[in-house]
């Protein structure tokens, strides 16, 4: 029977250490939406959307209450609208509507972000792709709750150039379009390689063609009471440290695990895959740079900051694994600026570059994110960036993504706000010599040689 | 999962006073709410208090009953929680 040492422990971990799960994500497909007048689509959008997302805020707040155990957000992903809008839509205009449709979809079933205003071009785009990509910065700026994605680039295919190069121009045209608000539309715009169809985390999230209708997908968190249990090994070998994240993900895997099966249930839509990981936020200690700093490394950015993150995103994934029946998504340490206040702090201190975070993005999940830029930076520059840490995806065979906020009006020394979860950051450096001639090239980067498994 | 177990953990925090466990209790009671098992700690003159009980003869819905819980604490100013039982089985048995 469980003791109240047990009990004293879980909600020590809710209450102090900010345990939570940060999303319960619901993919749902518009497949089977598709028409080829744009209204007509919007309308057909529209209904299934709200139909198959109705009872997702109310379930998942009647689990909090029951549980006890915050649930951040409640989200939905889609199937990317580059595949679903490729009948209909015959200008960047048709695709606007189509993200309008998505907000209005959005704001009725009470989810906070719908991802899936996706482009999947990592090996060629076609006309409506194009329109898509292109139609970004309108259909940011005029909605709220909509997140864009583009992924340029696999390991199986190589690396779009010309859609990465595209993306410099539309990254800046989204920080222009949005530049009253400290160019907000740029944290809600990703460029990824090797995207996972099942990840419920933004921005990247959208619901890929191999799956079902609809699905739950669920992200757990917990950077705050890892940074707790390694309170207490000061000093300890690697063994007992890594053991200590080991037990930690475990349990708060477990949770994760409880909510999904339950809202699996509870709204009769199939589980799909629990996301293993440390998501941090804005709050104080919830923070992954904490973890790093407890570790033993002064501020996360210092000599033997790549080795620590590689060894912590190692033991959350081993940890987690066992926890839960199916795993998925992104799964692993997430490493963004705005939304870590010891990241934030570890900039400020001058510990931490663009060039250390892309270094650290080989052995952690995702890549760089949710970095503040001066909003003078050429397009060619952030698509060099882009290209770059694509290429570190494509040749090690994980995820990575760019997401990357040129804050029109402001540079380095300058502060950037997005405010609630995305937080806000100081505006980095960047490397200011040109890569202009490199990226103005046509074409794609070949897959590489140990893509060739068959 | 919960669909079959109806155990929730009652857990009671903050300044001992005299009848904080009647009053509880007489709650419960009231609810046709059954006690399972008490056990109770005081850590730094703060009452800390937890109750398994079986919720599968209630008359109320879990949110009310929470709600509820949560006035009787305020009365007393101690702070009640209820949770289902797994999200501790959970994360504690393997």
């Amino acid at each position: 029977m469980i003791n109240i040492h047990e009990v004293t422990e879980t909600n020590q971990m809710i209450e102090r250490e900010n345990l939570d799960v940060r999303t319960i994500t619901m993919g749902i497909s518009l497949i089977n939406r598709i028409d080829s007048d744009v209204d007509r689509l919007c309308g057909r959008i529209y209904d299934k959307i709200t139909k198959k997302a109705e009872h997702l805020v109310r379930t998942g707040e009647a689990i909090e209450a029951e549980f006890g155990i915050p649930i951040v957000n409640k989200r939905i992903s889609v199937t990317p609208i580059g595949l679903v809008g490729a009948s209909a839509c015959k200008s960047t205009e048709d695709f606007v509507k189509i993200a309008r449709t998505l907000d209005r979809a959005a704001s009725e079933t009470g989810v906070n972000f719908i991802g899936g205003y996706t482009a999947l071009v990592a090996k060629g785009m076609t006309e409506e792709e194009k329109l898509l990509i292109s139609s970004i910065p309108e259909a940011l700026s005029s909605t709220e709750r909509i997140m864009s994605s583009v992924v340029a680039g696999s390991t199986r295919t190589g690396i779009n150039m010309d859609a990465v190069r595209l993306m410099g121009d539309v990254i800046l045209q989204t920080a222009e379009a949005t530049k009253e608000r400290d160019s907000i539309g740029c944290t809600k715009l990703v460029v990824l390689c090797n995207a996972p169809d099942d990840n419920p985390f933004m921005a990247g999230a959208f619901h890929g063609v191999t799956e079902p209708d609809v699905i739950i997908n669920v992200g757990v968190s917990g950077p705050g009471v890892v940074k707790t249990a390694l309170e207490e090994t000061h000093g300890a070998d690697f063994r007992t440290l890594c053991e200590t994240i080991k037990k930690t993900a475990f349990k708060v895997t477990r949770v994760g695990e409880l909510v999904a099966q339950e809202a699996s249930r509870r709204l009769g839509v199939p589980f799909g895959i629990i996301d293993l990981s440390l998501a941090p936020t804005p709050a104080i200690g919830d923070s992954v740079a904490d973890i790093l700093h407890e570790i033993g490394t002064e501020y996360a950015g210092a000599p033997g900051t790549t080795a620590a993150l590689a060894m912590l995103n190692d033991q959350v994934k081993k940890g987690g694994i066992m926890a839960a029946s199916s795993v998925g998504g992104l799964s692993g340490a997430f490493i963004p600026v705005s939304e870590d206040q010891g990241m934030i702090d570890s900039v400020n201190a001058g510990a931490l570059t663009v060039e250390k975070l892309e270094a650290m993005t080989c052995v952690c999940s995702v890549g760089l994110d949710m970095i503040a830029i001066p909003g003078d930076t050429p397009a060619t520059t952030i698509a060099g960036i882009i290209a770059d840490e694509l290429a570190l995806g494509m040749v090690n065979q994980k995820t990575t993504a760019a997401r990357l906020i040129p804050v029109i009006g402001k540079g380095v020394g300058d502060h950037a706000e997005f405010g609630g979860l995305l937080g806000h950051a100081p505006i980095m450096p960047v490397n200011s010599f040109s890569c202009a001639d490199f990226v103005n090239r046509r074409g794609r980067i070949p897959a590489p040689i140990h893509s060739f498994k068959n | 999962m919960s669909e079959n177990n109806q155990r929730a953990i009652i857990t009671v925090v903050g300044h001992d006073t005299v009848g904080i466990i009647a009053r509880v209790c007489t709650y419960l009671a009231d609810n046709n709410i059954n006690i399972l098992d008490i056990s109770q700690t005081i850590v730094g003159g703060y009452f800390n208090m937890m109750m398994i009980t079986d919720l599968s003869g209630k008359k109320k819905h879990f949110a009310e009953i929470s709600k509820e819980l949560e006035e009787v604490g305020k009365e007393i100013g101690v702070l009640i929680k209820i949770q289902r039982e797994d999200i501790f089985d959970e994360m504690h048995r393997i």
